[in-house]
């Protein structure tokens, strides 16, 4: 009983609860949901799907959690940063049928670019203490009009074939490369944040800047350096999702993509009051959001419909997740616990 | 001669408790017709409650409000507007993008067929300031005039609602001199209308300047009404500081503590300054010394601390440590030199609530050696449980969030914090506020102790009584000013309150 309650507790309790549900409800749906075969040497099936296009929100989703822990504020430019970042690189290497310029130099260039947005944005709410939704608008507008005159309001399309390995698959290995890409950003980062000190600053930060600045932290480098984290995670993204299509569109790559990764963060039973946070819950919240999106088109609903029904999805985990249902449920279950002794001792 | 006024309000027999604590017990306030009456009495002391308990912010358990010879109950601010009893709070709650004719009238515009009546509306508030003597213009917007003149419409809003009582709450504090003594002109000004007017302020001087009675609260208790010119400054603050002083409590070694004006100087200040905030100042803190700072509450005390640790950075004057010298711009240099600093308000600048006590403690260690060397989870573990049984922290393990914890048992933590850096230089900022009598011993003679061991350390107290038993030296402040230093062999109770209190009377 004990053990049950530490579980519960856990604060990845929840967020794993609501992933295993919907996958849980696939399953009973179609039993062939689960099943991975290899076609061509690479992997198929409903899972590697999902896990594959959720990499671009798990990377966002890190970002997210970091800028939401330091400032209790959310980046919404963060998919202008994806278009902007991939518009860059596609710029940079050129449409001809050879690249204009070496891609490693070409895909830096784009990550730097978005590295400069999230530099940008963390001065904004780290110096000169703006609001962070009201920082990070800026971009959120103009990122995206810097991308359409980079690429003269054109999609750009990149013919050499190898471009596409980001997005798809990498000679001779069968998982996703999106996929590898994610693992390593969220092995790496996690290493980063509990290898070092970064961990307890940003948290500490989170919570209480004013205190953190008294001992010693240097608050407002914190939360800038969360916010360019942020903007590289981004720019990484927005690498996978260009090279997906190899073409830039600059309208619509990573376009609202912002809500799903903030969303993710709270799935993952992240607080958006900043503070303590787990890169994990975001992760799992990345997956949930994109097994409920495929979930809902296996259901044969349309993409225009999909998200009323996600939304409403999403009502239910939120609810459930929040204190203010737990502490309904303690209560039920304490009155059904002196229900159930009364009835015991009136027998 | 002024005792003939007339009773507008008297507050008899007042108590009030919030959870755990008797905020007042049988408090009392009378006030006479055309005076201006000082509420007097040190942090804590209930003032702000009684106030809040006359103008219907909080009910009263006890005791009752007559009003002009009839029993009143103020359920809520607005009630209490209409009894006649009016409030300016420190804060000016105005609305600055309005004009200062909207201002006066919002929420009781005069109406003409079904309109507001602006014409009417600027005359009558044009009116109302040339009646006040104040030469503003009634149609300009409030925030194009200084928080001094807005704090004045404020005072012209309370009074056009025909108060008989005006009540204004710290009105100076964010004054100059100046914005003072107009503020003072319009309350002689309405003084003379026959408005009773109650002053709480921390300033001593302007409580000498304007008031005619002073009535002194301590720890929720009525201590007594008196007359200014009856009651000299020194025994003002003796008033509310309470004189109960516990000789036999002196903890300091005598015989292992004698002076150490003569070691090595670990701080040394000159001309050190923090504009608006704390005068330059001069001060030499030797090693192995207990230094205190008195003063009353907003006399700079903290603010001194903050300017040398750099959690202000100094605007001016020169730091030495060590006879290095020292340019602060930021705590965690001061750190690096062997500083630490327990601020006055645990709570919002001491604990990170969220986390464990054994981060919380860490937490300055690890900050001190970088992000990149990250302190291994045994030495975590081994430091913090090594603290927590020094200083008797009262926990269930090290690893439940520090807001569970009591005031007394987080300040222990946040002590542990900073002594598990190892500082030569340990200001301590109102420790013991909010802590037991137990606890507060405790620390007292870990103050000693440390001393004893060769740290320098600053302890600064509202309680007279506890400074007396710990420090052996004490810098004076007043307003913002650091005023005197009194030697271990000038250190009594009357001397440091006639230093407090400054002045002739």
């Amino acid at each position: 009983m004990d053990k049950l309650k530490k579980l519960t507790t856990c604060r990845l309790f929840w967020p794993l609860v609501c992933l295993f549900l919907v996958l849980l409800f696939n399953f009973i749906k179609s039993p062939s949901f689960f099943k991975i075969s290899v076609n061509n040497g690479v992997l198929y099936g409903y899972l590697v799907d999902i896990f594959n296009r959720s990499s671009e929100l798990i990377i966002l989703a890190v970002g997210m959690t970091l800028c939401v822990a330091s400032s209790a504020g959310t980046d919404i430019s963060v998919g202008a940063t994806m278009a902007l970042a991939g518009g860059v690189s596609v710029y940079l290497l050129g449409t001809g049928n050879t690249y204009n310029m070496p891609w490693i130099l070409a895909i830096l260039a784009g990550l730097l670019v978005s590295i400069v947005c999230g530099m940008w944005n963390g001065f904004l709410v780290a110096k000169m203490k703006i609001q962070p939704m009201v920082a990070t608008l800026i971009l959120f507008t103009a990122g995206r009009g810097m991308a359409q005159l980079i690429t003269g309001g054109n999609i750009l399309y990149i013919k050499v074939p190898n471009f596409k390995y980001l997005g798809g698959f990498l000679p001779h290995i069968p998982v996703p490369t999106p996929i590898l890409v994610a693992i390593i950003v969220v092995v790496l980062v996690s290493l980063f944040l509990n290898r070092t000190a970064t961990k307890l600053y940003v948290e500490s930060v989170g919570i209480n800047p004013k205190a953190s600045r008294l001992f010693g932290l240097n608050s407002n480098r914190i939360i800038w350096l969360t916010y360019a984290a942020c903007g590289l995670c981004a720019g990484i993204a927005g690498m996978i999702a260009t090279s997906r299509i190899s073409s830039i569109d600059a309208n619509n790559v990573g376009n609202l993509m912002e809500l799903d990764a903030i969303l993710a963060v709270a799935l993952g039973g992240n607080s958006l009051a900043g503070g303590k946070f787990s890169l994990g819950g975001s992760v799992i919240g990345a997956i949930t959001i994109q097994a409920l999106s495929t979930t809902l088109y296996a259901l044969k609903v349309t993409g225009d419909q999909l998200p009323l029904y996600k939304a409403i999805v999403v009502i239910i985990i939120v609810t459930l997740q929040s204190p203010e249902f737990k502490k309904f449920m303690n209560r039920y279950k304490a009155k059904r616990a002196a229900k159930a002794a009364g009835e015991k001792v009136a027998s | 001669m002024s005792d003939e006024k007339k009773t507008v309000l008297s507050m008899k027999n007042i108590s009030k408790s919030f959870p755990g604590v008797k905020a007042l017990s049988d408090a009392q306030l009378t006030l006479r017709e055309g005076e201006i009456h000082a509420l007097m009495g040190e942090n804590g002391a209930g003032k702000s409650t009684l106030i809040k308990v006359l103008t219907g912010v909080e009910e009263f358990e006890t005791g009752e409000i007559i009003m002009d010879g009839k029993s009143i109950v103020n359920g809520s601010p607005q009630e209490a507007g209409m009894n006649g009893i009016s409030t300016v709070y420190q804060e000016v709650n105005l609305c600055p993008n309005l004009t200062v004719a909207e201002n006066i009238f919002i929420g009781r515009e005069p109406m003409k067929m079904g309109h507001i009546d602006w014409k009417t509306i600027n005359r009558e508030a044009q009116k109302i300031l040339d009646n006040l003597k104040l030469e503003i213009d009634a149609t300009e917007l409030l925030e194009n005039y200084s928080v001094a003149i807005q704090q004045m419409v404020a005072i012209a809003r309370a009074v056009d609602t025909q108060a008989k009582v005006l009540i204004l709450d710290e009105p100076t504090s964010s004054l100059d001199e100046g914005e003072v003594e107009k503020l003072f002109e319009v309350m002689n000004m309405l003084k003379k209308r026959g408005t009773a007017i109650v002053f709480v302020t921390h300033f001593l001087e302007q409580v000498y300047a304007v008031c005619d009675r002073i009535t002194v609260l301590r720890n929720g208790h009525f201590v007594g009404e008196y007359k200014t010119e009856e009651l000299p400054r020194v025994k003002l603050v003796a008033t509310m500081m309470g004189k109960e002083f516990d000789d036999l409590a002196d903890i300091k070694n005598k015989a292992g503590n004698g002076s150490r004006r003569n070691n090595e100087a670990v701080i040394e200040a000159k001309g050190l300054y923090h504009k608006g905030s704390i005068k330059p100042f001069d001060l030499t803190i030797h090693k192995g010394e207990v230094i205190g700072l008195s003063g009353l509450l907003g006399s700079g005390r903290s603010e001194l601390a903050r300017v040398i640790y750099g959690a202000d950075k100094p605007e001016g004057g020169e730091l030495y440590v060590n006879g290095e010298k020292l340019h602060v711009k930021a705590p965690i240099e001061a750190m690096q030199k062997g500083m630490a600093y327990c601020p006055e308000d645990r709570k919002a600048e001491g604990i990170i609530a969220d986390l464990s006590v054994r981060e919380n403690m860490i937490i300055a260690l690890q900050a001190k050696r970088g992000m990149f060397k990250l302190m291994s989870k045994k030495e975590q573990e081994e430091l913090t449980d090594k603290y927590i049984e020094m200083l008797q922290v009262k926990t269930a393990n090290r690893e439940v969030p520090i807001k569970t914890l009591s005031g007394g048992n987080q300040q222990k933590v946040i002590l542990g914090r900073w002594l598990m850096t190892d500082p030569d230089f340990l200001i301590l900022d109102e420790p013991t506020r909010g802590i037991d009598v137990g606890t507060k011993t405790e620390i007292q003679k870990l103050v000693v102790k440390l001393a004893g061991e060769g740290m320098s350390v600053m302890f600064i107290s509202s309680e007279v009584e506890e400074m007396l038993r710990t420090v052996n030296h004490m810098g004076i402040l007043r307003d913002g000013k650091k005023v005197g230093e009194l030697e271990e062999s000038e250190l009594s109770q009357e001397n440091v309150m006639k230093a407090i209190a400054g002045g002739d009377k």
